[in-house]
């Protein structure tokens, strides 16, 4: 599904390399974790798949089922499947939850040449979708993520992926500041989404969240670069130990 | 005071070219007693403090420039989907054929001329009157030359709830024409009246509107200017309040080489509530000023003046917003806001906030941004799939919409946004 070769990025502004050699493929069906010390460049690489202005590919690829991903806008990724939630989801007043992500899913749809949805078969698609991550109606009506308490802009992140059903998704640090309901919430959002065609990369600090959504495959990320991958075992290590072993290791 | 001789002799020069219109008896002195006023302040010159953003040398020089005459083709009329009372008027003149049946249940409505032929006429207290308190402390001459020189207009009379809106709609068939409207407006107790205005005017138009709204009198006033480009225009609202007033204004201007909009509110009795807005959106060879002064001089009243400006390749933005808070005028709730939206980095935006506050248990607040587009959130949309055009525009929208959330009549916000968003599509590349 995606696949990273040898990817180099530094900032444009200054003269920063902060992913130094990223190699890392997730095959469709696949869920895979990547952990890493603060500032190891997790959310660099999530915005540098996304599309993000700021960043220079230096070296390296990245294909999304084969076609190369960094030559797209960041509009074309998502139609093309691939999907982002966000450390820090951005507010946006003025702008309706709900016409924020009808106008989405209609812009995805039309750039791939389907159908768009009409008003009430999306109004029923969203209903369902906010039930089951138990958003209320008000949190619909409101501006993007204005004045949604931490946890609500996570959940909302994970409707927005529920709607749009990318292909590809990646959830940076979403179980940061979810209460321990609101994480089984999310995390059955996430397995009710997985399905052999699609696939996931979980950037997260703690062991919790993978005893919801079970990953195939943990990496772990330090300046950089992915220095080690493993199963779910490598999770629990880190837990119990921090990086300062493995970290030592490859070293 | 006397005025400085250059300021006399541009004033005078202009004044070489004009004769008061016939009126008849007390139109004739209140047309004198405002040419006597215009005398004294003297036309606005460049270096007028209040003029500091705007240049006001083609509202002054005696013939207009030219405009091209428009026609939105693209278009459905303004407020065309409304029951309203129609009153059309040409290049500045009365058109009757074009206009509904000047009656309505309601009201009352008289053409300026009649009103004035008559000897006893409730606009008397009105016409002149309301733009003459509004000459102090700060001198709008263009408001007394109006006064002085209106050649038509309208006087409204409302006595109860009114039927239905009445429309005021400015046509523009001469290329050259120099308009001047005064129209006068009464609510009376408990009377309630929406007045809605739109359409290219003339070339040059100077329109005045003075609104008294009695003890618990409703006014809503909703307009909008554009998208003739080539037009100057400068107007002003005066509206006196009693107790329990409610006036809102709010404007929609798209376009226009000059708009100066004055707004000058003054609260008389207790509890009443004045709403003044506007959205403009401008490209390129565009000047547009909001000018707006509110004095409280009664207690527990509430103003807001909501602002909003989307400025781009080289458009010029101007408020000038003042919230004077008389002695004794206590529990005032006054808000002002004046944001500008610049797309690009040619463009820009002049504000002067001010509040000047004489009593103490007050809460004021006002504040002005001048901002571009928040690249963070641009992404955001974008990676979900909006494209980049689409995205800016959803934007775009979110920063007006403060200002067009003042407007009370849902469908007419409605179709004033789309009206927007058909503007920003236009202006893709
Ligand atoms: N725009 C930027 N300007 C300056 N430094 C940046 C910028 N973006 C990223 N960095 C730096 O790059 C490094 C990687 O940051 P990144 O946010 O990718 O880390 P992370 O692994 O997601 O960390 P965390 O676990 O704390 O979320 C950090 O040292 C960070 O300070
Ligand atoms: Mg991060």
């Amino acid at each position: 599904m995606l696949d990273i070769k040898n990817l180099h990025v530094a900032l444009e502004e200054e003269d920063k390399q902060i992913l130094k050699g990223v190699d890392l493929s997730v095959e469709s069906g696949a869920v895979h974790a990547i952990m890493g010390p603060n500032g190891s460049g997790k959310s660099t690489l999530s915005y540098v798949l996304s599309g993000r202005d700021g960043y220079e590919v230096t070296e390296g690829s990245v294909t999304l089922e084969g076609a190369d991903v960094l030559e797209l806008e960041p509009e074309e990724r998502a139609a093309a499947g691939l999907f982002l939630a966000f450390q820090y989801p951005v507010e946006i007043p003025g702008v309706g939850n709900m016409t924020f992500l009808r106008t989405a899913l209609n812009a995805q749809k039309k750039a791939r040449g389907e159908d768009e949805v009409s008003a009430a078969d999306f109004l029923k698609l969203i209903r369902a979708k906010a039930k089951e991550l138990q958003i209320d109606a008000d949190m619909l009506k409101r501006p993007v993520n204005v004045g949604f308490s931490g946890g609500e802009k996570k959940r909302n992140e994970i409707l927005q992926m529920a709607v749009l059903e990318p292909k590809m998704c990646i959830l940076d640090e979403t179980d940061s500041g979810l209460d321990v309901d609101a994480m089984k919430l999310v995390s059955n959002g996430v397995n009710a989404l997985r399905d052999a065609g699609r696939a996931f990369l979980v950037i997260t600090h703690y062991q919790r969240l993978l005893d919801h959504i079970r990953p195939d495959v943990v990496h772990i990320m330090a300046d950089g670069r992915i220095v080690k991958s493993g199963g779910p075992e490598l999770a629990l290590e880190v837990e119990k130990n921090g990086y300062h072993d493995i970290l030592a290791e490859v070293a | 005071m006397a005025l400085p001789q250059a300021k006399t002799d541009a004033t005078e020069e202009r004044l070489a070219g004009l004769s008061l219109p016939a009126a008849g008896g007390w139109g004739t002195a209140a047309r004198e007693d405002a040419l006597g006023r215009l005398r004294s302040m003297g036309l606005p010159q460049r270096r007028d403090e209040y003029w500091k953003y705007t240049r006001p040398d083609t509202l002054v020089q005696a013939d207009p420039p030219a405009a091209a005459l428009f026609e939105a083709k693209d278009e459905s009329p303004v407020f065309g989907a409304h029951d309203r009372l129609k009153v059309v008027f040409v290049d500045g003149v009365f058109d009757a054929e074009a206009s509904d049946d000047l009656a309505m249940a309601g009201l009352e409505v008289e053409r300026l001329s009649d009103a004035m032929a008559a000897d006893i006429h409730w606009a008397r207290d009105v016409y002149g009157v309301l733009e003459a308190r509004g000459q102090s402390p700060v001198a709008r001459p263009f408001a007394a030359m109006n006064t002085a020189f209106a050649t038509d207009g309208l006087c409204l009379r409302a006595t109860g709830r009114a039927e239905k809106p009445v429309s005021l709609i400015y046509l523009h068939r001469d290329e050259t024409s120099d308009a001047t409207l005064h129209h006068v407006i009464k609510i009376e107790a408990g009377a309630d009246l929406t007045v809605l205005e739109n359409g290219p005017a003339a070339a040059r138009f100077n329109k005045c509107m003075e609104v008294e709204v009695a003890d618990g009198g409703a006014f809503h006033h909703v307009r909008t200017q554009g998208r003739d480009h080539e037009r100057r225009a400068v107007t002003h609202i005066f509206a006196r309040l009693g107790r329990e007033a409610s006036f809102k204004s709010f404007t929609l201007t798209a376009n226009g080489v000059l708009t100066r909009n004055e707004c000058v509110v003054e609260f008389c009795g207790d509890d009443a509530i004045a709403h003044v807005a506007g959205a403009a959106v401008g490209d390129g060879d565009f000047h547009h000023d909001d000018t707006v002064f509110v004095t409280h001089d009664a207690v527990n009243c509430e103003s807001r003046q909501v602002f909003k400006k989307v400025l781009r390749n080289g458009a010029t933005g101007v408020f000038q917003g003042k919230i004077l808070v008389k002695d004794g005028a206590q529990k005032t709730d006054g808000y002002q806001i004046s944001q500008a939206l610049l797309l690009d980095d040619d463009s820009q935006f002049y504000a002067k906030p001010e509040l000047e506050i004489y009593a103490d248990d007050v809460a004021c607040s006002h504040g002005s941004t001048t901002g571009a587009i928040d690249d963070e959130a641009l992404f955001y949309l974008r990676s979900r799939g909006v494209e980049r055009t689409d995205a800016q525009d959803l934007l775009v929208l979110a920063f007006l919409a403060e200002a067009l959330e003042e407007i009370e009549d849902e469908g007419i916000a409605e179709d004033l946004t789309a009206r927007l968003e058909r503007w920003l599509k236009r202006r893709r590349r």
